[in-house]
Formats: structure tokens, sequence, C-alpha cells
């Protein structure tokens, strides 16, 4: 049955005019809320870097509409995202996943904390420990430039 | 004819740009003060050539003069003259004029306010400049020459893209391109020091307005991009984390982090070469960004004139000046010994901590800018990096980064004592922890976004409060008050900007975490509830703008029985273009906005509206608008106004910053 609403309502609003209808939305708020959260980590296919939450598209609007029935229909929240990237490939997940490869990302930022730390902390220590050195005596010209601007 | 001069005044400026950047180079090596002369009047008559070339194309514009190529695809005769105007950087080729006009200014300046530098190292500086402006504007005439005529000049032209006719927009552009370009001085700096083979004091004096200046801008173009975003596109959001505001927020990231560690070089001597090896970064950041936007690799919203061939010739100037800064800098830098000596905890390890902070959230902007494009071509896996990764990897960075200036900012320089330092912070963190759980309670059942971002953010406000004023030292009410009018105007600078930054992290918690959001059909003529308020939707109406047709709603916003705003959300048609844009309409608020968009008429009657409380949403912009503040102030400190130079700020009990 909501299928068939579903369908008639994308058939029916062929250039929809901004993101989530209201048609769109579930009566129920909990699951409402559920999808409008799922939905703001799926991309629209179509569009140049956009979540189905925000994108006018039509694509966009045939994959809110088919995450709010599978939540409807008692998915669980990875449940509903396994079944659109089954279908969609992960290009749709905007948050990519730990998978693989893309473990690289993930831990690209922690790694290079842990790096920097580790050279700041090398550095911090022999900052400490070296003498202060005798700092080198000005050159003529530079001792006649001092002169020159220390009489203003 | 005028158009004519203009394309040929560029051409010279080439000429120019080619001298500039050789014969002053040699003359700094051979020490021929002949030689090194030329720079200045070089980088005044490259200045004035493409100021004309601009003019120029100005005029073609203004005056819509349809036989140039350019003018016909982004103008028409109806449009309003601001926009005739914009219009002129509103494209590929014009920006990029104005991106080399910019260039050129930040040579002319240096030319002209350096009479304080020794003669070889303004000599050097003026050359690498120079040789940016050779490879810009070879770029612009080879491969984007906005002179190009057309055969059979057409009647009108095809109008400026319609989301970009916008104030926000026509000035987000030029802001943009003064912090991208500021940067290229930070690089020549650089670059001449190492050819130098010096780095001091006097180096981190001169290195440090130019970065401020040009991270000022930034943070003006960026301010002005996201508000742009805010109530132009239509769902009230301020930062999507697309390619191209990645583009302009990495380089600000290491600006931000430049500017602090060029004050480590210029007050202790020490971090020189990390310092030098930023200022490459952060150009090299520039470059990235402008090979983003311009390639086309990676789609975006608002990416424009996309064209691999231009992408190739960006990415071989980015791997030429990269290259040979880098090149140059592992020769070098080893040289670059720091003279200052601190412990572990002081001034300069905290300043350590927020390069270190800021350097790697960079880092992880620009990983997770450019991994699609790596996933696909090394690992052959197609797929999106979007906000919900932004979030999760940036985000801890900034927190950091917040908990740590207000004890950063606290400690002296040399070596520090954290518990002294941390005692007067104490009523602060008191302060901020008791505002954090009152909002707690008080929200009852929300995410903790909320009162975390407020007891940040407090936290970063009062601390830094808290340390203009310790800086006045002991001693009477009223004395203490006397010696805060005569703080350096670094210390002020310093404490609004950074109260700017605690600001604008809480109002990103904020929006983010008690927004309203309300989507429905309505009738005319229904009211309906919205947060505290209701809306009545009175009327809807046809419209003619100058050059486009508009279906207008109006709408009254109230609380109680008393009227708060009219409002007229509007559904815009650009024929030319052939393109629809939504314009929400807006009541804004010091602590709140009411925002609210019009849809489509539905079948069943009614329309679509969407509406939105933004609670402290404008405080974002105030946020990034006292950081910008805070450095312009700081930027007119009189250290940098007198002759800068080996002059060295007597050692004062408690430095300025």
């Amino acid at each position: 049955m909501m299928r068939a609403i579903a369908l008639m309502l994308a058939l029916m609003l062929a250039v929809p005019a901004f993101a989530v209808q209201p048609d769109e939305v579930l009566t129920d708020p909990t699951l409402e809320a559920r999808a409008r959260a799922l939905s703001k980590g799926l991309r629209c296919l179509v569009c140049r870097n956009e979540s189905i939450d925000e994108s006018n598209a039509d694509l966009a609007r045939d994959l809110r509409l088919l995450l709010r029935e599978r939540l409807v229909a008692g998915d669980s929240d990875a449940d509903a995202m396994a079944f659109i990237v089954d279908r969609y490939g992960e290009y749709v997940l905007l948050a990519p996943t730990t998978s693989g490869s893309n473990l690289l990302l993930w831990v690209a930022g922690p790694a290079m904390l842990g790096t920097g730390g580790l050279i700041a902390a090398l550095y911090l220590r022999r900052r400490e420990r070296s003498p202060e050195p005798v700092s080198a005596a000005l050159s003529d010209a530079e001792t006649r430039r001092l002169a020159e601007i220390l009489k203003d | 004819m005028i158009v004519e001069l203009g394309h040929f005044a560029l051409i010279l400026a080439l000429a120019v740009a080619l001298v500039q950047s050789t014969v002053p180079l040699v003359g700094a090596h051979k020490r021929w003060s002949g030689w090194m002369a030329i720079a200045e009047p070089a980088a005044s008559v490259q200045f004035i050539l493409i100021g004309f070339s601009f003019a120029a194309l100005t005029y073609a514009f203004v005056t819509s003069d349809f036989s140039l190529r350019l003018v016909v695809q982004n103008s028409h005769t109806l449009k309003p003259m601001i926009y005739k105007i914009s219009g002129v950087w509103g494209n590929h080729e014009g920006s990029l004029l104005l991106w080399v006009l910019i260039l050129a200014l930040f040579g002319a300046c240096a030319a002209w306010f350096g009479g304080n530098l020794p003669p070889t190292l303004r000599a050097r500086v003026l050359a690498v400049q120079g040789m940016i402006g050779v490879a810009f504007l070879a770029f612009l005439l080879f491969t984007s020459n906005p002179f190009l005529r057309m055969a059979v000049p057409p009647m009108n032209g095809q109008d400026l893209n319609p989301l970009l006719q916008d104030p926000g927009l026509a000035f987000h552009p030029p802001f943009l391109y003064l912090g991208y370009v500021g940067l290229s001085m930070a690089f020549s700096f650089a670059v001449a020091a190492l050819i130098e083979g010096r780095v001091d004091a006097a180096w981190g004096r001169w290195v440090r307005p130019w970065t401020l200046a040009a991270w000022i801008f930034l943070s003006i173009g960026i301010a002005l991009g996201s508000w742009w975003a805010y109530y132009e596109l239509g769902w009230g959001g301020f930062w999507f984390w697309d390619p191209v505001e990645n583009a302009s927020f990495m380089p600000w990231l290491v600006a931000a982090a430049l500017l602090h560690s060029a004050i480590v070089v210029e007050k202790r001597e020490a971090l020189k070469s990390w310092t030098i090896l930023l200022a490459i970064l952060a150009f090299g950041f520039s470059l990235i960004g402008t090979f983003i936007v311009r390639s086309g690799v990676l789609t975006s919203v608002h990416a424009f004139a996309n064209d691999p061939e231009r992408g190739i010739f960006i990415l071989l100037i980015l791997g030429v000046f990269m290259g040979g800064a880098l090149t140059l800098f592992a020769f070098r830098a080893p040289a670059m010994e720091a003279k200052g000596v601190f412990a572990p905890v002081s001034r300069e390890s905290a300043l350590v901590a927020n390069n270190l902070l800021l350097a790697v959230s960079a880092f992880v902007v620009f990983v997770g800018t450019l991994w699609p494009l790596v996933a696909e071509l090394v690992f052959a896996r197609k797929l999106s990096v979007g906000p919900p990764f932004f979030d999760l990897a940036f985000t801890p960075f900034m927190v950091a980064l917040a908990v740590l200036l207000p004890l950063g900012s606290a400690l002296p320089w040399k070596r520090g004592d954290l518990g002294r330092a941390a005692q007067p912070l104490a009523g602060v963190l008191a302060l901020s922890m008791a505002l954090g759980a009152l909002v707690w309670t008080l929200q009852t059942g929300r995410s903790v976004l909320g009162p975390v971002g407020l007891i940040l953010g407090a936290w970063v406000v009062f601390g830094t409060l808290a340390d203009l004023w310790l800086r006045t030292g002991r001693g009477a009410l009223t004395a203490r008050l006397a010696r805060l009018t005569r703080l350096p105007r670094a210390d002020w600078g310093k404490t609004t900007a950074h109260a700017g930054f605690g600001v604008t992290v809480f109002a990103i918690a904020a929006v983010t975490a008690w927004q309203t959001e309300d989507i429905r059909v309505v009738q005319v003529g229904e009211s309906f509830p919205l947060g505290k308020y209701t809306v009545q939707f009175k009327s809807v109406s046809d419209v003619a703008g100058p050059n486009y047709t508009s279906v207008m709603a109006e709408m009254v916003l109230r609380q109680g029985d008393r009227v708060i705003a009219t409002l007229h959300p509007e559904k815009r048609s650009y024929p030319v273009a052939a393109m629809p844009t939504t314009e929400a309409a807006m009541d804004h608020g010091f602590l709140r906005d009411v925002y609210l968009v019009i849809g489509d008429q539905q079948d069943a009657g009614g329309w679509a509206v969407r509406s939105y409380i933004k609670p402290f949403i404008n405080w974002l912009w105030i946020g990034v608008l006292m950081m910008a503040i805070g450095g312009t102030i700081s930027l007119s400190d009189r250290r940098y106004r007198v002759a800068a130079g080996a002059r060295r700020q007597a050692a004062a009990p408690v430095p300025a910053e």
C-alpha cells in the first residue's frame, strides 16, 4: 500500500521544488526522525555532493521514499542502510565504511596527530636541553641600518 | 579598441613579470644593486598593466559589449548594474584575471611598503612573486583568455548564473582571492629566505602581517560564502563540506597555524624551519584549492568552468612551485638553527600544540576531500566522502583546540607553571560548567551537543577575557582599567579573535543541536504553529523582477497576538538562464532566525512550506567577523606600523603576545 502511494506521488510530482516534501513525512515522528538522520548520510546519486535530505532531484526523492518504506517495514537503521547500499553501491554513503582501503582514510587524521605529536615532543625535548646560543653579531651594514631605524 | 588595449596590456604584463622574476634574482646573487632595483618598478608596472586590463574587461561588461565571448556568456542587458560588474569575476576567465590583479597588487605593495627590507631579500621576494605572476599570466593568456571576440556578435547575452546574482556572492570571490593570493606573499618570503639562507626574528615580523592580512580576507570570504549558502540555497545549511568550500578552508587553517608560528619566530627565534614549511604549504593549499575549483576533478555544487586542459596546467604550476620550494627547503632547512630555549610547559609549547592541531585538521580535510579521487584511481572503489565523515573526523581537533586555547595563552614564554597558569582560570571553568549544566537541565532530553558547545564556547570566551584582564597586572581597579586601555593592540586583537573563535564554536553547536524544522502543506489563509510562534500564510502573488519572474508568498509571523514580521518567501524563475531559484524569507534576530521557504503548489490544494527556527545562527558569522576584526586590530599593532626591522621590543616582564 505504502509503496503504491509512494509510486503514485512520485509520478504525480514530476518536478519537486525542494528537498523533503510534506507528503513524504511519516506520521510516526520517531520513524521520521530516524529517516531524516539516515538520509543525511546518503548521497543523491545525480547531484553534486548533496545528501538526499537536501536534494531536489527526483532520484533523491525515490531514495527517501525507499528508505522510509524500509523503516516502516520494520528494518533497523543498519538493515535499511545495508539494503540501499546493496542496491546502489557504496557510492551512496556520505561517510565511507571503515572496510579495506577506507581504513586509511579514517586512520589518516589520528595517525598524523600521533606522528606529529611524537616529532613535536622530540623537538620540545631538544629545545629544553640545548644551551642558549650567543646571538650572532650583526654585520656592519645591519648595525648601521639598526641605528637608522632606532632614530625614529 | 579598449578591449584590444586591455588584451595587449595583459601580454605586456607577462613580459614585465618575466623580467621581474629573473633580473632581480641574478642581481641579488651577484650583489648588483642596479639589477636588484629593477624589481620595484617592474612590480608597479605589472600592477598598472593588469589593472588597466581589468578595467578594460569591466568596461566591456558595463557597456554590454557582446562582441566579447565572455560578456555574451555571462551578461545580459537587463541585468542590474552591480551584477554586470560582478559578472566580470563571476566566471572562470574573469575571476582568473582578478586573481592575477590581486597577485600584482600584493607584489606592488611589497615594493611600495617594503622599504625597510634588506635589499637582497626584497629583490628575491619580488622575483618569486614575479614567477608566480608569470605562471598565472601564462595560464590566463594561453588557456583562459578573457578577451576572445565573437565572429558574429549576438543581440543579447546569456545571463549570469542566477544563483550568483546576489550581493553576498558578488563580493565573496574578491575577498577569497585576496586571501588565497595574499598567501603567495608568505610563500615568496619563505622561498626568498631559503635562497638567502637566513631566517631571524625580523623575518618573522615581516611575514606575519602579510599572512594576517591574507587570513583576514580568507575569513571574510569564507563567511560571505557560508552566509550566501545559508540564505540563498534555501535549506538553511551554512557549511556543506563541499570540495570547493574545503578548498578555501584548508588554506585558512594552515594560515591560522602560520600566523601563530610566525609569532614564535618573531619573539623567540624558534620553529623557524617549521614556519617556512607552513608558509610554503599555505600557498600550496591555495594552489590545490584553485586546482580543485577549476579542474573539475571533484564535482561540487559550485565549481565552474571545468576543463581538464586547464586542470593539467594548474597541476603543472602546483608541481613546479611546490616541488621547487620543497626541494630548496630540504637543502636549506637544516641550516635554520633555532635559538630560543624553552621548557615543555611554556607559551612556545602551547603554540606548537596549536600548530599541530591546526595542521592535522587541515590534513584531515585534505585527505577527506581527495579520498574519492584516490579511492577510484588506486583502489578502483567509487565512493563519497561527505559531511558525516568530516563532522566525525574534523570536529575533535577543534574541540581540543578550544580546550587548550585559554590555558595555552595564559602560559608565559620560555618556562611556565601549569598550576599557576590554570589557577585564575578555575573560576572561568566553573562558570562555563555551571552555564552548561543550567542549559542541560533546561533543554531536557535533547542531545548533549548544545550544552557541551556552550561549555566550550564560554570557556574560550571568558578564558580569553580573563587572560586580557590578568595582563593588567596587580593593584587598584582604576589603575588596572587604565592599564587595560594602554595594552598593545596585539593583545586586544588576540582577545577579540580568540573570543570570536569561542562564539563560533558555540553557535555551530547551538544551531545544530537546537534548531526546529517544520515541513507541511499549508492552505492560503491557514495558520500553523512554529515553536513559540504562529505563521499565517496570507496570500500568494506573481511578481515581475528586472530579469526574473517570481511567485511570492506573504506570511505573517506572530508571537501570541503580536505581529513580529511579515515575510515574503519567493520562488524565482530566470527565463534567460532557464533556471529557478528559491529565495528564503528570514526574520533575523539576535537569538534566532525564523527561516521560511515556499515550495510547490500541491495538486490537492495548498502549498508546501518549510520553516525553521535557527537559534544563534547569526552568532556564527558574528564570531567569524570577530576573528577578522581581531586580526585587523592585531595588524594595526605598533610593531608593524613603525619601521619594523631588526628592532626587537625591549624585554617586557609580560610579553605582548
